[in-house]
């Protein structure tokens, strides 16, 4: 017994570390990017936040798809909710992009929240279909909605930045950084509270969960708005990122598909699978573009998809943790 | 029988056209030992659904503890200390089996140390014989190790009344002892219980009394004795 309360004291301490570790580490890649300001190409700017990005987006369908079990195939859906959001803010007015993004989380969480309400109903694949269709309806919607450009698409022009950025790249890759930060954090704050345990009750079987007093509905509330403000956040800066928006880029299946490959390579039980996943998979399809091709981005992600499934279902995480529990 | 603790009145529930239930009447007085008895598919898990909140009844209602619970969501009802167990056991795979148990300490008694619940967690095991399972998988627990994980979560919630459903079924006759003798011991504390069980032994031995449902209907309620001596009971057991 002694053993149990041992090893249940350092399950609570160690969690804090964790959480100032994902602080810390986010503030080093902030000076580390200040630091190098505009000394190294563009290019390496571009890459890291299309990584970052991923990150953000891996992380926060985990939250609901990895903690809670409920497979979300329309985060593209949410990025580009995200991504017109800023469209439509810039042309009504001019705000800061930070004002963009929150408003892009208010649009994208309350998407989420009522991607949460479908959960009463749908289980499982439904759940997951109707995810797809949801994010196929609003495609439809903004590719004949002419004010955003419709299917054609929209350019969006860059606003001014201040001095202490070298260039626009520069400081949507600093902004990154801390979204990524942001979303990591949350994700651990959620896996190691109430929540968490109560998603992970609901994960492995919802109906005995509810009968161990687990609000079901109101935690796969919580957890698809979160996830789903997250992923309009990621896509907020978007437009600026690339400058020109349509429907086919936004709600591109590359977006959905890595959503889901990353925290499944990863591992969808611990807070840093999404993050090794997204860090590993967008490395080697930044590379790949670079050295073989862009086509072969998506093959690569299928390739890995299949291998880690057969191999390792449970992705890096359950590696590891197989790992430490040979090695005790 | 003392006070009611649980009554459900006039509950019926359909499926499809299929009466699952219709017009039941199920009062537990507060204390009470109840075995709730009838052939498979006669409605006896349906009704404990309906208590437990898993499904909505069509018409009837439910009052547990002075209150009217027959729109209660589940979780509201296991916070309020009515809990269950499940015929087919249904653990929380991804955890340990000390970590199941802290379920319910979390949500269902509302428990915020670590600390505390993984003590009482451990508490639990030990009151249900599963201490020394208390780091396993549950994917490792046999039958009747897996019946008394049921039995230690549906504890945890500390519950004020315990719905039993076939917690013996397939177990060897001192298996099914050891869970009597440990539902005895909770009923000693002051849980009332409700048996749902096919095994006639346990139900005579343990039930103060027996509750009949046949094809949906409540044929016969009172002591074991007088409840078995009955004719048609005899028959739906039996045959003509």
């Amino acid at each position: 017994m002694s053993a149990t309360f041992e090893s249940h004291k350092s399950s609570v301490a160690t969690p804090l570390y964790s959480g100032l570790a994902i602080v810390l580490a986010g503030a080093t890649l902030v000076a580390v990017a200040l630091l190098v300001g505009s000394r190294v190409s563009e290019y390496y700017y571009l890459a890291a936040y299309t990584i970052l990005q991923f990150i953000v987006l891996g992380t926060a369908w985990n939250i609901l798809g990895g903690y809670g079990g409920y497979v979300n195939f329309g985060a593209a859906g949410f990025f580009a909710a995200g991504c017109y959001t800023t469209v439509v803010l810039n042309k009504l007015f001019h705000l800061p992009l930070i004002v963009d993004m929150a408003a892009a989380a208010a649009a994208a969480g309350l998407m989420g929240l009522g991607t949460g309400y479908m959960t009463l109903r749908l289980r499982g694949v439904f759940f997951a279909i109707a995810t797809l269709a949801v994010a196929i309806v609003l495609q439809t919607v903004i590719s004949n909605w002419s004010f955003v450009g419709g299917g054609r698409g929209v350019y969006v022009v860059r606003p001014e930045i201040s001095g202490l950025f070298g260039t626009y790249a520069h400081f949507l890759v600093m902004l990154m950084i801390g979204l990524a930060t942001c979303a990591v954090f949350a994700a651990w704050a959620v896996e190691k509270s109430w929540i968490g345990v109560g998603l992970a009750a609901i994960r492995d079987n919802e109906t005995a969960a509810e009968t161990c007093g687990v609000p079901s509905l109101r935690l796969k509330l919580i957890a698809a708005t979160t996830s789903g403000a997250l992923m309009g956040m990621a896509g907020a800066p978007f437009p600026y990122y690339v400058s020109y928006v349509d429907p086919a880029t936004a709600f591109s299946l590359a977006i959905a598909v890595n959503s889901i490959a990353m925290p499944l390579v990863g591992g969808t039980t611990a807070w840093w699978g999404p993050l090794v996943g997204a860090i590993m998979l967008g490395s080697v399809q930044q590379i790949l573009t670079v050295t073989v091709s862009s086509a072969a981005n998506l093959f690569i992600v299928g390739v890995l998809l299949v291998v880690f499934l057969t191999v390792a279902p449970r992705g890096v995480v359950g590696i590891v943790r197989a790992w430490k529990r040979g090695s005790q | 029988m003392s006070a009611a603790i649980l009554a459900g009145a006039s509950i019926t529930k359909q499926f499809d056209g299929f009466a699952a239930l219709t017009d039941v009447d199920l009062t537990v007085g507060k204390g009470e030992r109840v075995g709730l008895i009838g052939p498979n598919g006669s409605g006896k898990s349906t009704l404990v659904n309906c208590f437990a909140g898993i499904i909505a009844a069509d018409s009837g209602s439910i009052v547990f503890d002075g209150a009217d619970i027959t729109a209660a969501p589940a979780w509201l009802r296991a916070k309020h200390g009515l809990a269950r167990t499940y015929q087919i056991p249904r653990p929380f795979h991804g955890m340990t089996v000390q970590e199941n148990i802290q379920v319910p300490l979390r949500f269902a008694v509302g428990h915020r140390s670590a600390r505390v619940i993984s003590v009482e967690a451990q508490a639990i095991l030990d009151q249900v014989g599963l201490a020394d399972k208390a780091s396993r998988s549950p994917k490792v627990l046999t039958q009747v190790e897996l019946r008394k994980l049921e039995l230690g979560r549906a504890l945890a919630a500390r519950p004020k009344v315990l719905i039993a459903d076939e917690v013996m079924a397939g177990l060897s006759d001192s298996e099914v002892d050891e869970i009597l003798a440990l539902l005895t011991r909770l009923n000693a504390q002051g849980i009332t219980i409700l048996l749902i069980e096919h095994i006639m032994r346990a139900v005579m031995m343990f039930s103060q009394r027996i509750v009949v449902i046949v094809a949906g209907r409540k044929i016969a309620d009172g002591l074991p004795d007088d409840v078995m001596r009955q004719d048609d009971v005899e028959r739906a057991y039996l045959g003509e």
